[in-house]
């Protein structure tokens, strides 16, 4: 299924483009986030983020649709 | 609306007015500025990004939960995003309420919430050169990092790093 991945801060720098579509079986933002830790070499460990789908908070053992929108929180410092 | 960004100057003055109140008996307000220094480092400028289809929503939550939870008038929380220099407004706050003590209080529990919830992510330009994004790079933990520079963290995430 196409998911469509948002990147903010830290994580757009580090994937090098702030979104993509990608192309997946992953069926929960845990597998979707080890599959994209590789591909882009991303630092942060998934303990440290949070992660959001289709513009809510959601959970790492959410179960992805095709066309959900999928973001992953780095630690935030508004303020 | 009692929560949003702008991506130009903050007019606390019009902000402020927003809140009047002939049922208010007096007003707080915070100013959250950019600093020139921060744990030990000279910084020159910074940039703030936001995820700002759910910032807007977590920051709505949480000035709307303020509002009941201490019963005031009024209360609004407005940030900025973008490229920010030294002495610049970066974040304000303001509460209008019957009694003094409840207006302090929930102009504390915003900016509290707000630094702790709302997706929004600083990064720090430095006198030096380097910059960083505020508390990513230093508790990022990849096996594979190469760990060439002592920076003391601590192992837990460096999520309540205060600065205003």
């Amino acid at each position: 299924m196409q998911l469509k991945i948002q990147y903010y801060a830290l994580m757009r720098e580090q994937a090098g483009r702030s979104e993509e579509r990608l192309e997946t079986s992953a069926a929960t933002p845990a597998d979707l986030y080890g599959e994209l830790m590789a591909r882009h070499g991303f630092t942060l460990p998934p303990q440290q983020l949070k992660v959001a789908v289709n513009g809510e908070f959601s959970d790492w053992s959410h179960r992805l649709r095709a066309g959900d929108a999928v973001v992953f929180i780095p630690p935030v410092a508004g303020g | 609306m009692h929560f949003r960004f702008t991506d130009t100057a903050i007019d606390s003055a019009g902000a402020r007015r927003e809140l009047l109140d002939l049922g208010a008996g007096g007003y707080a307000s915070f100013e959250g500025w950019v600093r020139d220094h921060n744990e030990g480092l000279e910084v020159t400028r910074l940039e703030y990004e936001a995820f700002q289809e759910l910032a807007l929503k977590e920051g709505e939550r949480i000035v709307a939960d303020a509002l009941r939870r201490f019963a005031v008038k009024h209360a609004l929380c407005i940030h900025r995003v973008g490229t920010l220099a030294l002495g610049d407004m970066a974040v304000w706050v303001g509460v209008s309420s019957a009694h003094r003590g409840e207006a302090f209080d929930a102009c504390r529990f915003i900016i509290d919430e707000v630094k702790h919830r709302v997706p929004i992510w600083k990064k720090e330009h430095y006198r030096n050169g380097d910059s960083g994004w505020v508390n990513c790079e230093r508790c990022a933990a990849a096996p594979n990092h190469a760990h060439d520079h002592d920076h003391g963290h601590p192992v837990e995430p460096a999520l309540l790093t205060t600065r205003e």
